[in-house]
C-alpha cells in the first residue's frame, strides 16, 4: 500500500530509517512544518508516550551544531541538527566548519524559503548551499517532496562513510508541505564517490619492509585510528614492531595513556620527548593524521632524516603537507592489520630508552611544578590531573580552546576509546559546553567532564539553559584566570607583554549557576580541591566547579610558531 | 617551475559542482586561465576543461582536492603535449577600415578563419585554432585598427593517449555497484 505523506513527514520517516534517536534543534519560520511533524514523533512530556526521537531544544543554533558534533564524536553515530533558514542556518556555520576540519559526521537540516521566492531576498532567505559548500562534504537543496527520502539517505551515507564529515540539507518550505508517495530509500553506493580507496598490495609490502628494516621507527597516531575503530589493530601493530608512538591531540584516546609504547602527545604543546625524537627517528609511520602545522612545526625542517609512511583513508591528504615515501591508502583497520601480518617481532629497547632523558627533563621542569605545586594559587594542570584521577581515567573529556584545552590534553589520562572531544582544526572557542551536552546524550552511561576557561564558557553560556531543562549531567570544570589565557601567553612571548584586551572581567558564576538551578562550588584553596571534585562527581546531574587558577600561568613546553618541532621552550620568564 | 596544465574533469549533472571546482583554485591562489563546461560523450556527465599555470606538485594536490568533491567523478591533468586542444574566436571588424587594409583578408585566409557575416557597417570573422593562432590573428587585427569586438572561447582538449580513464572508471564502478 502506498503512503502519501508531506515532505516533512517523509523527513521524519527517513531520519528514523537512518536510526536517528537524538536531534538537536531550534525552530523558526521556514522549518515549522518539520517541527510540526516532529511533534508526533517525540516523547510527550509528563506522559508515558515514547516517540521515535528525543529532540533537545538548544538555546542558540551554533550550539545545536556543536552538540551534534559532541554526540557524534563520543558515539560514532551521525549527529543531527535541525534549524530554520537565514540566521538559524548561518548560526550553524561555525559548527559545520568545525566538523569538516575534525572529520565529524553530522547532518545539518536547515529550513529554506519556498522555492518560488528563492533569489528574491525573501524574509530569512540565505544561500545556504553556496555558503556551506566549501566547508562540508556535501550540501544539497531539497526542492521537491519526492526527493526527501533519497536526499536524507544520501546525506547519512556521505556523512558516515569514508572520512566522515558534515552534510547540509537545505529543505525548502514547499517541499516540506507538499505531499508525495513515501518510498523508503537506501543509498549505499554513489558512482562518483569512493569512500574507501583501494589499498595497493605493493604499498603494504613496501611499508612492512621499511618497518622491518627500521632501527628507530616512530608512530604518529591520529584520530583516524579512532574513526576506523582500529585501536586493537594499532596495539597489535605497535607491540609487534616494538615502535614507540606519539598521539596527536585528536588521537589522544586512540591509544591508552598508560600503554608502555605511548610516549605522549605530539606537537606545539606536546611532550618534549615525542617532538625531540621526531627529529631523530629513521622512520615515521603516520596513521590517520594529517601533518597539521600544530604537529609539524616548521615544515621545511620536519624530520628530513626519516623515511615516511602515511596510512590514510583520504587520498587528498597524501603529500599535502609532508612528502611521504610510502602512502598506504585504505581503512586503517584493514591496512594496519595487513602490514602487521608481514612484520617481524622487534623491541627497539635502546631507541625507546632514548626518550627517557627528555621525559625526565620535562617532568622536572614542567610537569611536577604544574601538577604538584608546593604553594601559590591553583594551577590548571593540577586541577585536570585531580579530575582525571577521580574519574579513574575513564571519563569523557570535553575541552574548550586555549590553555584549558592544552592543559587538559597534556594532563588528562585516557583508558577508553572516543574519550576526547575537542575542537582541533578550527580551534572554536565556545565549543565545550554544547559539545559536552551532546556527549551526555551520545554516551549516557559515561561521566562527561567539560573543562573550559572563562572566555570559552561565555561564548556559549546560554546553553546552561539547555542543561537546566534537560538536566544533562555535564560536569563543568571552569578554569577561571580572568584572562583570555592563551592569547595572553602569546602576547607575553611575541608582543612584548602588551596585554591588549586579554584581561577579562567576569560575572559571579556561582550566581549564574544558581539562576540556572545548577549546583556549583568555587575552589580557591588547594586543600579544598579534592573534596570539591568528589562533590561534583557524587552529584546527580550537572555541576559547575569553578577553580580560581593562577592568573598568568603558561602552557609549556612550547614549540613556537616557525620553530623546528624539536626546538621547545621549557620555561618563560615571568 | 610553472607550466601550463590542462585539467579535464568529469562530474555528475548536479547543481553547484562548478562552484566547488573553481573554489579549489581560489583557495590555492591559482588563476584559471580558461574554463569550458560542456556535456561529455556520456549521458548525465558534464565535462570541464580548465587551463592553469602552476607546478606539478600543486596540480596533483588540486586534482585530488577536486576529485574529493562528492559529485566529481574524475579529475585528470595533462601537459600541453599530452592533449590535442583548440579554441574558437570571433572578431567584429569595422567595414570602413577593413576596405583600407587588404592585409586583413590575407591574414584571415592565412589563419583559416572565415567571414560569417557582412554588412555595410561591420563584418564578423570566425576562427578555430590553437591558442597561439587565435592570439596571433587577434593582435594582427587589433594593430590594423579595425577591431570593434573580440571574444575567445575557453580551450577545449582531448587526450592523445589511447587510454580512456573515465570509461574504465565508470565500467569498474558499474561492476562494483552490481556486486553490492
Amino acid at each position: 500500500m502506498t503512503e502519501i505523506l508531506t515532505g516533512a513527514e517523509i523527513m521524519m520517516r527517513s531520519l528514523a530509517a537512518e536510526g536517528v534517536k537524538t536531534i538537536f534543534g531550534y525552530p523558526g519560520g521556514a522549518i515549522m512544518p518539520v517541527f510540526d511533524a516532529l511533534y508526533d514523533y517525540v516523547d510527550y512530556p509528563n506522559t508515558s508516550h515514547r516517540g521515535t526521537f528525543n529532540h533537545i531544544l538548544v538555546r542558540h543554533e551554533q550550539a545545536a551544531a556543536h552538540a551534534a558534533e559532541g554526540y557524534a564524536r563520543v558515539s560514532g553515530e551521525v549527529g543531527v541538527c535541525l534549524v530554520t533558514s537565514g540566521p538559524g542556518a548561518t548560526n550553524t556555520i561555525t559548527g559545520i566548519a568545525d566538523a569538516m576540519m575534525d572529520s565529524t559526521p553530522i547532518v545539518v537540516i536547515t529550513g529554506q524559503v519556498h522555492k518560488d521566492v528563492l533569489g528574491y531576498d525573501a524574509f530569512q532567505e540565505v544561500d545556504v548551499v553556496d555558503i556551506t559548500q566549501p566547508i562540508c562534504k556535501w550540501s544539497y537543496q531539497i526542492r521537491n517532496a519526492e526527493d526527501v527520502a533519497w536526499a536524507v539517505s544520501r546525506a547519512f551515507y556521505i556523512a558516515r562513510s569514508g572520512r566522515p564529515g558534515p552534510v547540509v540539507l537545505d529543505f525548502t518550505k514547499g517541499a516540506q508541505t507538499r505531499k508525495a508517495e513515501y518510498i523508503p530509500k537506501k543509498v549505499d553506493f554513489i558512482r562518483s564517490y569512493v569512500p574507501v580507496p583501494e589499498t595497493s598490495e605493493t604499498c603494504i609490502e613496501e611499508a612492512a619492509a621499511l618497518i622491518n628494516k627500521a632501527e628507530r621507527p616512530f608512530v604518529l597516531v591520529g584520530q583516524g585510528v579512532e574513526l576506523a575503530g582500529a585501536q586493537a589493530e594499532l596495539v597489535r601493530f605497535l607491540e609487534t614492531c616494538g615502535a614507540p608512538a606519539g598521539c596527536t591531540m585528536m588521537g589522544l584516546s586512540a591509544l591508552a595513556s598508560d600503554h608502555p609504547l605511548n610516549m605522549g602527545m605530539l606537537g606545539m604543546h606536546g611532550a618534549l620527548a615525542t617532538n625531540k625524537q621526531t627529529q631523530q627517528c629513521d622512520l615515521l609511520i603516520a596513521i590517520g593524521m594529517r601533518f597539521a602545522d600544530r604537529i609539524t612545526g616548521k615544515l621545511a625542517t620536519y624530520a628530513p632524516q626519516a623515511k615516511k609512511i602515511h596510512f590514510d583513508i583520504d587520498p587528498a591528504e597524501i603529500n599535502k603537507c609532508v612528502k611521504v615515501d610510502v602512502p598506504v591508502l585504505g581503512d586503517c583497520k584493514d591496512t594496519i592489520a595487513a602490514v602487521t601480518k608481514r612484520l617481524e617481532k622487534r623491541e627497539h629497547k635502546a631507541w625507546i630508552d632514548s626518550f627517557k632523558p627528555w621525559q625526565q627533563q620535562e617532568d622536572e621542569i614542567v610537569i611536577q611544578p604544574q601538577i604538584h605545586p608546593a604553594e601559590g594559587p591553583l594551577r590548571m594542570g593540577e586541577v585536570v590531573r585531580k579530575v582525571t584521577e577521580a574519574t579513574k581515567n575513564k571519563a569523557v573529556l570535553v575541552t574548550d580552546v586555549g590553555q584549558n584545552q592544552m592543559m587538559s590534553a597534556r594532563y588528562f589520562r585516557f583508558s577508553r576509546p572516543r574519550s576526547i572531544i575537542t575542537s582541533g582544526g578550527m580551534g572554536t572557542m565556545g565549543f565545550c559546553l554544547p559539545a559536552a551536552i551532546g556527549a551526555t546524550f551520545g554516551a549516557p552511561e559515561r561521566t562527561v567532564c567539560a573543562i573550559m576557561g572563562d572566555g570559552g564558557l561565555q561564548m556559549t553560556i546560554e546553553e546552561l539553559g539547555t542543561i537546566m531543562e534537560q538536566r544533562c549531567p555535564v560536569k563543568i570544570i571552569l578554569l577561571n584566570n580572568n584572562f583570555l589565557g592563551n592569547v595572553r601567553q602569546w602576547q607575553n612571548l611575541f608582543f612584548d607583554k602588551r596585554y591588549s584586551f586579554t584581561p577579562m572581567v567576569n560575572p559571579d558564576y556561582n550566581m549564574i549557576a544558581s539562576a540556572y538551578d545548577i549546583p556549583s562550588r568555587t575552589v580557591i584553596e588547594r586543600e579544598d580541591l579534592e573534596s570539591a571534585i568528589e562533590e561534583m562527581l557524587a552529584t546527580d546531574g550537572p555541576f559547575l566547579l569553578q577553580c580560581a587558577i593562577m592568573p598568568e600561568d603558561n602552557v609549556l613546553p612550547m614549540c613556537c610558531p616557525g620553530s623546528d618541532v624539536d626546538d621547545m621552550v621549557l620555561t618563560i620568564e615571568a | 617551475m610553472d607550466n601550463i596544465y590542462i585539467l579535464i574533469i568529469f562530474s555528475e549533472n548536479l547543481a553547484g559542482v562548478l562552484n566547488q571546482v573553481t573554489n579549489v583554485f581560489t583557495r590555492r591562489q591559482l588563476n584559471i586561465e580558461s574554463l569550458n563546461v560542456s556535456p561529455s560523450g556520456i549521458d548525465g556527465v558534464h565535462r570541464y576543461t580548465i587551463t592553469t599555470r602552476t607546478n606539478e606538485t600543486m596540480i596533483q594536490l588540486v586534482c585530488r582536492q577536486i576529485e574529493k568533491k562528492i559529485d566529481v567523478i574524475q579529475a585528470q591533468y595533462y601537459t600541453k603535449d599530452e592533449v590535442f586542444m583548440m579554441e574558437q574566436a570571433l572578431y567584429k571588424l569595422e567595414m570602413d577600415k577593413m576596405m583600407l587594409c587588404p592585409e586583413n583578408s590575407k591574414a584571415i585566409r592565412k589563419y583559416d578563419a572565415r567571414i560569417v557575416e557582412v554588412n555595410t557597417d561591420y563584418c564578423i570573422v570566425a576562427q578555430e585554432g590553437s591558442h597561439r593562432e587565435t592570439s596571433e590573428l587577434y593582435y594582427f587585427l587589433k594593430e590594423s585598427g579595425c577591431l570593434r569586438q573580440a571574444v575567445a572561447s575557453g580551450i577545449i582538449a582531448v587526450s592523445k593517449s589511447s587510454e580512456e580513464p573515465l570509461a574504465d572508471y565508470l565500467e569498474k564502478r558499474a561492476q562494483q555497484s552490481k556486486d553490492l
